[in-house]
């Protein structure tokens, strides 16, 4: 048998999402936002959003993110995009309204404007990726950073008496009455990545029926960050960051 | 029926010409003196009628990362505030003036520095005219002299920033945004459908992307030689603007033997101040920029040509009597300044004051 007998429609497996370009990105080796791209494209064609999608963009290392997921995309300032999804949305409610924002865009800059679209109820999703720490700009310390975690900033470890405490504003989120989702996942493993998935689709199956604010955090890798190769940094992940931010639904009012 | 004789705030004439523009979206925090902007949308109820969203944001820098948002979907949409709430905006509007969004801006100044006064202030003329944010840019400055130009002005400043996709500013004061006046309101207009968004803002991400390629609004541009380009872009706009939509109002500058150059509530004191000359046998003239930026240079130049001497009045330290100089360019020229701070208004006899030691002294 032939490689060229091999290559069949029926015996395909899998192949890369329609609306994910083939611009080169620009993530390190074992960044979680690949995946999570991934997934993000895949659910909105899967849903035959492609035409009526608009996502925000963050400023972080996701900045680009519009570079690479063929629908209409709006760059925020940093932390403002549910202020933006807030506004695109409600002038045009028919249409899948998403942010995708790190740790320090969501968490930090822009707290504010995070709690207050989540307790309007604004119809919009929120991807949420967590590593704990500011990749873009160096590996400095976020707000979800766990104690004693070493980064540019806290080059002896993260002293709580002088940083404060790691934040898990998903929790946060979940007591406010305007979401209607909250869930904390991953992607480090295959299975984490199906419910990943299928945890972005509810998301934005909650935007186009305006059923309130959706969060998907994604505790995510950072290699180049954590100054770890991929695989130790899955490990490190699993060992350590799911203690504080347990992986499952933190509220679900949509079934 | 829009003929109609209505007497209303500077601030309540904002909000209904903004119903009757057809604007779509207002996203605003809560400031003296321009809480009426808000107040009077959320009682009027404006998303039964036409559709429009009014929305109270949790503070001014979501109110402009709202506007962000809604402009770059292409739909006409406003925010107002008063200095201090300005000040927070700035990195927003910087933004807009980056991604080449059309929105309207309204800042009913008070006195500052700082939390200032709630009294009338016209000292954030410099951030205005000058971009007020980071990078090279302007905005499209109307200045109101009355409820009536209030009025008005909304729809102006949304045409123009369609035309030229640039943010314009209403920079009224609060003088003009408190004063209840005569004001015929503008005929109502529809609010565009999607359909003329589409064709009006080819480039709005407006996610209805069927036919065409993504859209993505976005003020990023890593690489300098395109940056450099993005600017020049934003400079050729600002050149043609400056050629085009040069606006003011002249009172008796054919015979002045003095000018007087004002802007806002102010110049209104001043024609007080000015008839009051003219009764003395003193011929004074006016000259009242209604943009701000771009600012009428030609005009005053022109106009300071036959007169001995011209004294510029403002509600601040003096701010655009640097302009006034940058205009006549003249060193020879007497140009004084007038101005009361901290939301003191003059009355006419201080002017009259003013203008009397120009001609005395040197």
């Amino acid at each position: 048998m032939e490689t060229k007998d091999i290559i069949t429609p029926e015996n395909k497996v899998y192949s890369a999402p329609r609306l994910l370009n083939d611009s080169t990105m620009h993530y390190c080796p074992g960044c979680s936002h690949g995946v999570v791209h991934k997934l993000v494209a895949e659910v909105i064609d899967e849903m035959g959003l492609e035409h009526n999608a608009i996502g925000i963009a963050p400023v972080g290392c996701a900045v680009f993110a519009y570079k690479y997921i063929d629908v209409d995309w709006i760059e925020a300032a940093h932390g403002r995009a549910p202020a933006l999804a807030t506004a695109a949305k409600r002038l045009n409610p028919d249409r899948l309204v998403f942010t995708y924002q790190g740790d320090g865009d969501f968490a930090a800059i822009g707290t504010a404007e995070s709690i207050h679209a989540a307790n309007r109820g604004e119809n919009i999703a929120i991807i949420f990726i967590n590593n704990g720490i500011y990749g873009m700009t160096g590996g400095q310390m976020a707000p979800t950073t766990l104690e004693g975690v070493k980064t540019a900033t806290t080059p002896y470890g993260r002293n709580v008496e002088l940083n404060g405490y790691p934040l898990d504003i998903s929790r946060l989120m979940a007591q406010l009455d305007g979401t209607c989702y909250v869930t904390r996942q991953s992607v480090h493993k295959p299975a984490a990545v199906r419910q990943a998935k299928k945890a972005i689709r509810k998301a934005f199956e909650n935007s186009i029926n305006r059923r309130g604010c959706s969060v998907v955090e994604i505790l995510g890798t950072c290699s180049s960050g954590w100054k770890m190769t991929p695989h130790q940094a899955n490990l490190w992940m699993e060992e350590h960051m799911k203690e504080k931010y347990p992986i499952g639904d933190l509220k679900n009012n949509v079934e | 029926m829009s003929k109609e004789v209505r007497l209303m705030k500077g601030n309540e004439a904002i909000a209904h010409a903004a119903i009757l523009y057809g604007v779509d979206g207002y996203f605003g925090y809560p400031i003296t003196p321009q809480s009426e902007v808000l107040e009077t949308l959320e009682a009027e109820m404006p998303w039964n009628t036409t559709g429009m969203v009014v929305l109270q944001a949790e503070s001014e820098v979501a109110s402009i990362n709202m506007v962000y948002g809604g402009a770059a979907t292409g739909k006409a949409v406003m925010t107002s505030s008063s200095s201090p709430g300005i000040s927070l905006m700035q990195e927003g509007i910087s933004y807009l003036a980056a991604s080449e969004l059309p929105a309207l801006i309204v800042n009913v100044m008070r006195g500052g520095p700082g939390l200032g006064t709630i009294h009338p202030s016209q000292s954030d003329y410099f951030q205005a005219t000058r971009g007020g944010g980071h990078g090279d840019y302007h905005l499209i400055v109307l200045a109101p002299a009355s409820v009536q130009e209030m009025a008005d002005f909304v729809a102006l400043g949304f045409d123009l920033a369609f035309k030229y996709r640039t943010p314009s500013m209403i920079l009224a004061d609060g003088v003009v945004g408190q004063m209840m006046e005569k004001v015929v309101l503008p005929e109502p207009r529809p609010r565009r459908t999607e359909q003329q968004i589409a064709e009006q803002c080819p480039w709005a991400a407006t996610g209805h992307s069927a036919g065409r390629k993504p859209n993505v609004v976005t003020s990023l541009e890593l690489d300098s030689a395109l940056m450099e380009k993005n600017n020049e872009r934003f400079q050729e706009t600002y050149r043609l603007i400056e050629r085009n939509e040069v606006r003011y109002e002249a009172y008796h500058t054919d015979d002045a033997e003095y000018l007087i150059v004002a802007f806002g509530s102010i110049a209104r004191i001043c024609l007080k101040a000015i008839e009051d000359a003219r009764e003395k046998g003193v011929k004074v003239g006016l000259i009242r920029p209604i943009t701000l930026w771009p600012f009428p240079y030609d005009a005053i130049r022109e106009a300071s040509k036959h007169v001995k001497g011209i004294l510029v009045v403002e509600l601040n330290a003096g701010q655009m009597i640097e302009d006034v100089r940058l205009a006549v360019a003249d060193p020879n020229m007497k140009i004084r300044h007038f101005g009361r701070m901290g939301g003191i208004v003059p009355n006419p006899s201080e002017i009259t004051t003013a203008l009397n030691l120009i001609m005395t002294n040197e």
